[in-house]
């Protein structure tokens, strides 16, 4: 059995009571990474030298009577946009290739204080941005379901990694969809918490007002129990929040009974038959659960994606300026400082970095300020204004995560907008800074699993995690990774 | 007027007659505080290049900025000396790409500044307004090897990033200052003010103190403003006043042969003495400023407020109201601007409390303690007290007074002590009147024309008897002397 089968509690449970090392858990899992990385492509690094070490100290801990914490020898993959000293943080571009942190990210050091054993760093499409994790300077990764198809992104090496087996759970971030999307279609469970109530101090910026490190694992309660791990306060994030993170793991079991369910009507329409249905198939079971259910109609919803292609190009079009050539990271030598650093950006980042830095970069400037971003954060507002106007009345939303199950490799890769359109469902969360999880629910077409999206109020993880796991036990069990290898269909 | 425009540029030396010179000036002001404005490293000058630095203040990927509190007291300490509002602000990013800023953005106060709409008072009473005191973070700083010490002709170039990300207050003026003399007369006021809040320690010499000029000229009784040119690199008061000089002189040249002064950005070089265009309006910068999103909007709360404001010291203007006060004299406005910028005010405060002659004792602290200030404010006001009342007493000459006081500055010690060391006992009346007989009997031409009425001679026979003391007489006493003999 993988790690990853016998499931992220159950090893913790292990290996605290002593039943099992965290080393040869360890094992299981670059054993299980050796097996299938080549085809999946899911690791640009792994830290398996340091891995080893804190495991050994794991075993030293529950040897000398010390409980290692509630992770205790969990195999954790992050995100390569998640900084660790102790394997390179590449953003898969080839602007940062081999450049290693001389610091731990807060979520990294929490990870630790709970026993999780770091292996490596997963595959992400360039900065975060894409939908497919084909966008990356070290090749695509490749969903485990069906290699053929791209496993979403651009958290899709975390997602296929836990989907293949690799890792029970894993890290990604979420700025647009980044966890939700790729956990939805490699069927596992991916959550992007409130903003603030993850530190992002060592998360590699993106669009800082909207990016959040968030959990994939293959159920809820895992999901729930390293979210709690990673989640609080951290005077390092100036927007972290003061309040302590809502604890989730201890209403998994409350059931359905009493909590208000809205669907959002506005997204059924732009989603395939399979998405839509499960999201129905949802909501029903929530309502055999004691859920009252209705529809509530969000249009402005829909604005959000054009809103958010202006703010994360303009902020990503700032926080990406570092990359300069002159402090880290690939320097192409020029005569003078501009030409150098002019030839090591060309050079440094791939076509859809560029792209989105361009737009930024246009969208601030003197004279398109307001017809652009200004306007696109009074969409913001109005994103967050209808939020507020549903969430009077329901406790959570239920919505498709994706347009549709998993997409073939390189299907989208020649239109960008194509691609834009796999985060419609998801980025309104981002924007209004909401929680918002995604549930492997069904299989759809072509045998591929299919998410449910369950979105929450500020704060609001709780009634969140409530509804998934009710979700969670009427899904169809086929549609949650583990997958064993079955190669391209 | 110093630093005229040479041939060359603009050959017009006509001075800048017919016209009125208007500046604002940008001041950076570097906060004195331990740490940096982001992070913790360590804000001291001097140390070895890139030895305080961290991930944050080097910008390094996944970094975040955490705003120093202290910074934030500071800044709002010097909108409170500057008269301005204290109120809710925001950060904003500047992005431009220099190699010397690590994240090649700037995180600077934008259209939510922490100060806005103060002012400040000058010596002789003009004020200036203050537009805004902003917090922004400083660069690095970028050595030059090679070709000059110029960027585009350098073999190579280091960074040094142990400033970058020093907290500043950017002080922008309103164009109210009229020449070079207001110009350096503000920049001097503000330091002064910039020290007494504890904010700076205001050294220009090491970069705490960093001036830009906004110059422009206009027909005098004209009330519009002329198009304007920011000088920079202007490293002491000095360099200030000429490149004012130069800037006006030349715009002024530029506008009486016909054509129009182009806004841009000129370059003030020192030893050639003279300003060279850097960039032009069009070539500037858009700086393409957004709301920073890894901070939260900077809102001061009572307890900040309270400790920006408490103990707030006595400032320089009002220390020079409290002068002339005590003086009551309104032709000593220069001594008293002196002493003040010297800090040596309260000495005389108090030694006018202890009974001495308040306008004796701004005299001799203006004139003789100015110039020896850092043992001046060390002395004890009771001492020079005691001094100035033997003075005031004729038991001391203002010769012997000047002398003791040099003495007591240079070494300390006993008024009385040093006079009877220096041998200025008194001179007794008989000795005096003797010494009187003496200069009478061999210049009787002179002693008559005194008797006669003429004063001027006066002043001749006390140099007499001043030269045949070896100046232990008192002036006073010799007239005294002189007046009762004619009597």
């Amino acid at each position: 059995m993988t790690p990853a089968a016998s499931g992220a509690l159950a090893l913790a449970a292990q290996v605290r009571a002593g039943e099992r090392s965290a080393a040869s858990v360890l094992e299981e899992s670059l054993a299980a990474i050796r097996g299938r990385d080549p085809e999946l492509h899911c690791f640009n690094a792994l830290a398996d030298a340091h891995a080893r070490e804190r495991a050994d100290e794991v075993d030293r801990l529950v040897a000398s009577g010390t409980d290692p914490g509630p992770l205790a020898g969990v195999p954790v993959a992050l995100k390569d946009n998640i900084c660790t000293r102790s394997a390179p943080t590449t953003c898969s571009s080839r602007i940062l290739a081999g450049w290693t942190p001389p610091y731990d990210a807060t979520v990294v050091s929490r990870l630790a204080a709970a026993g999780a054993v770091v292996v490596g760093k997963t595959n992400l499409d360039e900065f975060a941005m894409g939908s497919s994790t084909e966008n990356s300077a070290t090749g695509p990764t490749r969903n485990p379901w069906d290699t053929g198809r791209v496993p979403g992104g651009s958290s899709g090496g975390s997602a296929a990694a836990v989907a293949a087996g690799m890792v029970p759970v894993a890290l990604g971030s979420d700025t647009g969809g980044s966890i939700r999307q790729p956990a939805a279609l490699c069927g596992v469970v991916g959550v992007k918490p409130t903003y603030g109530v993850v530190s992002r101090y060592g998360l590699v910026a993106f669009a800082s007002s909207l990016d959040q490190i968030g959990p994939l694992a293959t159920t809820v309660a895992e999901a729930a129990a390293v979210l709690e791990a990673i989640a609080g306060h951290d005077d390092r994030d100036s927007t972290s929040l003061e309040q302590a993170a809502p604890r989730c793991s201890e209403v998994l079991d409350d059931g359905a009974r009493g909590l208000r369910v809205g669907v959002v009507a506005d997204f059924l329409a732009d989603a395939s038959p399979d998405c839509t249905g499960a999201v129905r198939a949802a909501a029903d079971v929530l309502a055999g659960h004691g859920a009252s259910v209705e529809e509530v109609a969000l249009p402005e919803l829909l604005h959000g994606l054009s809103a958010y292609y202006l703010i994360a190009p303009a902020e990503a079009s700032s926080n990406l300026a570092r990359y300069d050539g002159v402090r880290y990271g690939l320097r192409v030598d020029a005569p003078d400082v501009e030409t150098m650093n002019g030839r090591t950006r060309a050079a440094g980042f791939g076509p859809e970095v560029k792209r989105r830095v361009m737009l930024g970069t246009y969208v601030l400037s003197a004279g398109y300020y307001d017809a652009y971003y200004a306007q696109a954060q009074r969409v913001r507002t109005l994103v967050a204004r209808a939020f507020a106007r549903a969430y009077a009345g329901v406790d959570v939303l239920l919505a498709p995560t994706t347009p549709s199950v998993a997409f073939p490799l390189g299907s989208k890769t020649s239109d960008p907008l194509e691609m834009y359109l796999a985060d419609l469902f998801t980025i309104p969360s981002n924007l209004a800074g909401h929680p918002a999880m995604s549930v492997p629910f069904a299989l759809g077409e072509g045998g591929m699993p299919v998410g449910v999206q369950v979105l929450a109020p500020a704060l609001g993880e709780r009634a969140m995690f409530r509804a998934a796991a009710v979700v969670e036990s009427g899904a169809d069990p086929r549609a949650r990774g583990p997958v064993p290898a079955r190669g391209a269909r | 007027m110093s630093g005229g425009a040479r041939a060359g540029e603009d050959a017009a030396i006509e001075g800048v007659a017919g016209y009125e010179v208007v500046v604002g000036l940008e001041v950076h002001c570097e906060l004195s505080t331990a740490t940096k404005l982001f992070c913790g490293c360590a804000n001291a000058f001097g140390a070895p290049p890139n030895t305080q630095v961290c991930p944050v203040c080097l910008g390094l990927p996944g970094s975040l900025p955490v705003l120093n509190r202290r910074a934030v007291e500071l800044a709002m300490r010097i909108g409170s000396a500057l008269h301005c509002e204290i109120r809710p602000s925001t950060f904003h990013r500047k992005n431009y790409f220099y190699p010397d800023m690590p994240k090649d953005y700037q995180i600077s106060q934008y259209d939510e500044p922490v100060n806005a709409d103060g002012y400040l008072e000058l010596p002789g009473g003009a004020r200036v307004g203050i537009e805004r005191a902003h917090i922004e973070e400083d660069t690095g700083k970028t050595t030059h090897v090679g070709g000059g010490g110029r960027i585009h002709d350098a073999d190579h170039s280091l960074v040094d990033y142990n400033r970058a990300g020093v907290p500043l207050v950017e002080i922008v003026s309103r164009p109210d200052i009229r020449g070079a003399e207001q110009a350096r007369s503000y920049v001097s006021e503000l330091r002064a003010v910039l020290v007494a809040t504890g904010a700076s320690d205001g050294r220009m010499e090491e970069g705490s103190l960093r001036v830009d000029a906004n110059v422009s000229v206009r027909r005098e009784g004209s009330e519009g403003l002329g198009t304007r040119c920011e000088v920079k690199n202007l490293n002491s008061l000095r360099s200030l006043g000429r490149a004012i000089d130069f800037e006006a002189e030349r715009q002024v040249a530029v506008l009486r042969s016909g054509g129009r002064v182009v806004q841009e950005t000129r370059h003030w070089d020192e030893d050639e003495g003279r300003t060279s265009s850097m960039r032009s309006k069009e070539e500037a910068n858009d700086y393409r400023y957004f709301a920073e999103p890894d901070l939260v909007p900077l809102v001061p709360d009572e307890e900040l407020l309270e400790r920006a404001t408490r103990a707030m010291p006595v400032l320089p203007a009002a220390r020079r109201v409290r002068l002339s006060a005590l003086v009551g004299d309104d032709t000593a406005a220069d001594q008293v601007t002196t002493v003040v910028d010297l800090g040596l005010d309260d000495l005389v405060v108090a030694a006018a409390a202890l009974g001495a002659d308040a306008s004796l004792a701004l005299r001799r602290a203006a004139n003789e303690a100015a110039q020896r200030p850092e043992q001046a404010r060390r002395i004890d006001a009771g001492v020079f007290a005691r001094l100035l009342s033997l003075e005031s007493a004729g038991t001391l000459s203002a010769t012997q007074s000047k002398a003791v006081l040099a003495e007591v500055l240079e070494s300390g010690g006993d008024p009385e002590e040093i006079a009877r060391r220096l041998g200025f006992e008194a001179l007794p009346a008989a000795e005096l009147e003797a010494v009187l007989d003496e200069v009478v009997a061999s210049h009787p031409a002179e002693w008559e024309r005194y008797v006669g009425g003429d004063d001027k001679v006066a002043q001749l026979l006390t140099g007499l008897v001043m030269r045949a003391t070896r100046g232990r007489a008192n002036g006073k006493a010799v007239a005294a002397a002189l007046a009762s003999r004619r009597a």
